[in-house]
């Protein structure tokens, strides 16, 4: 009862009202629903919800997203970050397919549609086995590989001793020479404006 | 000076703009005109008749002239229309408000329409009273007003391996800088009676992509404004309307539009909007998360790619902006040789914490090439680093805050273009 304020607006909210919106699960489970499903069931609504835009296997069409692949590849030129070579908690798979997706359809799959899809993922980015069942009792039994893979913001730390202090104003360089230009390259859009005049 | 390669044959327009105006600004700086200016001499229309009545347009656009002064869009960034980014004008802006009509827009499932008769804000979690409040009940806090900008994280993301889109608006303007209008978070917290175990709070939006973030309780309670007012009016559809989250100094991600629930947590939630994005992959592999502070930066709006000198040799204002996420610039450095020498610009007026500062350098352009570069200093120290001093830190995979100096590599003819420099 600390800090409570005086104005006595707005007014209490119905346990229906927060349930109904309160869903995000936290890395731990906190927040998940009681239910299941397998890599099987998963693999059926996640050809028929999700496979148009990510593709049959989670690998990804187009320029949509890749849900798959990429393992140890995030410190290469052209890292390939998926639910599992990226993402370190399995909490924010289920909450974000089961707010958020499918894209233009969201908050549209059941509890147990989400576990089976997340199974599936799970399945596609080789973390578990085909007759793997996601519930949540298993859920904290998924280990997922880049869970170790985040520093909290440590600037502070790296850059700001760097980057302080009075800065160089005369004579802070002999040569300086253009190593890149973006004219080159040619990829800022253009109007028709533009493309008349080209 | 050397050139990598040389330039393609393509879009030439306001290049070409640029230089058939420097015919005529040349003519009309002369000693002397050789002929009387029909445009004096001669009665002109808007002169002898009427312009529109003051019925004609309750609520009015910019003249049509100024029609390129519009948001813009990048196809091949992203995937769709739906979950992408548009950029501000910045380099035909000055001053330091966004206008909203032209202000960037980031959505991650489109901009929604929500009547004020059907917002609700809800305050759960660990608090005395969960709460669920109304627009209007919103409107009779008491309110505060700041200006602030909110950059994305992204902004200027594409140039991480180097210089990519030519014009200010594209490296640079995934920026507005409003006046808000709101009511602090932290009265909204007192009024449920947050709880001591209350560390952080999570905020998500009303849209389908949610865009939930973790914000820690002592930012909650320090400056975060739950904003319905921007720039004097309504917020834009596109910005939120009714209501969003103004989040001083951080990453644009967290600023969450048509905000609908705040939960009083003791722990972060780690949504997919700081795990899989705005996480900041270093060069070993490892990423950074909670990369929050949007550090200080800023850019030469004019003369620049899209904004090319167009009047020739002699008086030229440099102008730009500056901003830091720390706290208030304090000063800003222009080069006119790609940072072998600088000159202490004028900031139009003192900076302000978390706002965009205007600056401006006054000089005589001999028409020689020059290498432009603008270096922001805040309050903190902290001075704007170079895009390779960035690099030696982060390496190219970052995506998100990417705070370096831009180069912009100016022609005899007065056209600039976006490169790097050694």
């Amino acid at each position: 009862p600390a800090l409570a304020g005086d104005f006595g607006l707005g007014r209490p909210a119905l346990p229906e009202e927060i349930a109904a919106w309160n869903l995000d699960v936290r890395p731990d489970g906190t927040g998940l629903p009681a239910g299941s499903g397998d890599v099987a069931t998963g693999e059926a609504i996640f050809a028929e919800r999700c496979a148009s835009c990510h593709g049959d296997f989670a690998e990804g069409v187009g320029n949509w997203p890749k849900l798959a692949g990429g393992e140890g590849t995030l410190a290469d030129p052209d890292p390939v970050k998926t639910v599992g070579s990226y993402w370190p908690y399995l909490s924010t798979t289920w909450d974000y397919i089961n707010r958020s997706m499918p894209f233009g359809d969201a908050q549209s799959l059941e509890a147990d549609e989400v576990y089976a899809i997340t199974a599936y993922i799970l399945y596609s980015n080789y973390l578990v086995d085909d007759d793997f069942v996601l519930s949540n009792e298993t859920f904290g039994d998924v280990q997922m590989p880049n869970a170790d893979g985040f520093i909290i913001d440590d600037r502070a730390e790296t850059e700001y001793p760097k980057f302080t202090g009075e800065p160089c104003m005369q004579d802070c360089k002999d040569e300086v020479e253009i190593t890149m230009r973006a004219r080159v390259l040619d990829v800022t859009p253009q109007t028709e404006e533009d493309a008349a005049t080209a | 000076m050397t050139e990598s390669s040389s330039p393609k044959p393509t879009t030439r327009r306001a290049f070409l703009r640029g230089a058939a105006a420097a015919g005529v600004g040349a003519a009309a700086t002369s000693a002397a005109a050789a002929t009387p200016d029909p445009l004096i001499t001669e009665v002109q229309p808007w002169a002898q008749g009427f312009g529109d009545p003051v019925d004609e347009t309750p609520y009015g656009l910019p003249i049509r002239f100024e029609s390129d002064v519009i948001r813009r869009n990048v196809e091949w960034l992203t995937a769709d229309t739906i979950s992408s980014i548009n950029f501000t004008p910045i380099h035909a802006l000055d001053g330091t408000i966004t206008p909203q009509g032209c202000a960037f827009e980031r959505h991650h499932s489109g901009a929604i329409e929500l009547a004020k008769e059907d917002y609700r804000l809800m305050i759960n979690g660990l608090v005395d009273t969960p709460l669920v409040f109304t627009y209007a009940d919103l409107e009779r806090f008491p309110r505060e007003n700041h200006v602030y900008f909110c950059e994305c994280a992204a902004n200027s993301g594409m140039e991480w391996a180097g210089a990519q889109l030519n014009g200010a608006q594209f490296t640079h303007g995934m920026i507005h800088n409003m006046e808000y209008t709101g009511v602090p978070l932290r009265t909204l917290l007192q009024e449920v009676g947050y709880q001591t175990a209350g560390k952080w709070v999570y905020v998500e939006g009303a849209d389908a992509s949610s865009n939930g973030r973790s914000i820690p309780m002592e930012k909650a309670l320090d400056d975060v404004l739950v904003a319905f007012k921007a720039n004097g009016e309504a917020l834009r559809k596109e910005h939120g309307y009714p209501v969003r989250l103004v989040v001083p100094g951080w990453e644009g991600n967290m600023w969450i539009k048509w905000l609908r629930r705040i939960e009083v947590s003791d722990a972060p939630v780690e949504s997919r909007e700081e795990t899989s994005k705005y996480t900041d992959v270093l060069e070993d592999g490892t990423a950074r998360k909670w990369t929050w502070a949007m550090d200080a930066k800023s850019v030469i709006t004019s003369p620049s790619p899209q904004s090319p000198i167009t009047h020739g040799p002699g008086p030229l204002v440099i102008s730009g902006l500056a901003w830091s996420g720390r706290g208030a610039i304090t000063r800003v450095d222009v080069s006119t040789d790609g940072g072998k020498s600088w000159q202490i610009a004028r900031l139009a007026k003192p900076g302000e914490k978390m706002a965009l500062s205007r600056f401006y350098l006054d000089i005589d352009w001999d028409g020689s090439e020059m290498l432009l570069q603008a270096r922001a200093m805040d309050d903190t120290g902290y001075v704007q680093p170079t895009k390779n001093q960035l690099r030696e830190v982060r390496g190219l995979n970052s995506i998100y805050h990417n705070n370096g100096i831009q180069t912009w590599w100016v022609r005899t003819t007065g056209e600039a273009e976006n490169v790097e420099v050694s």
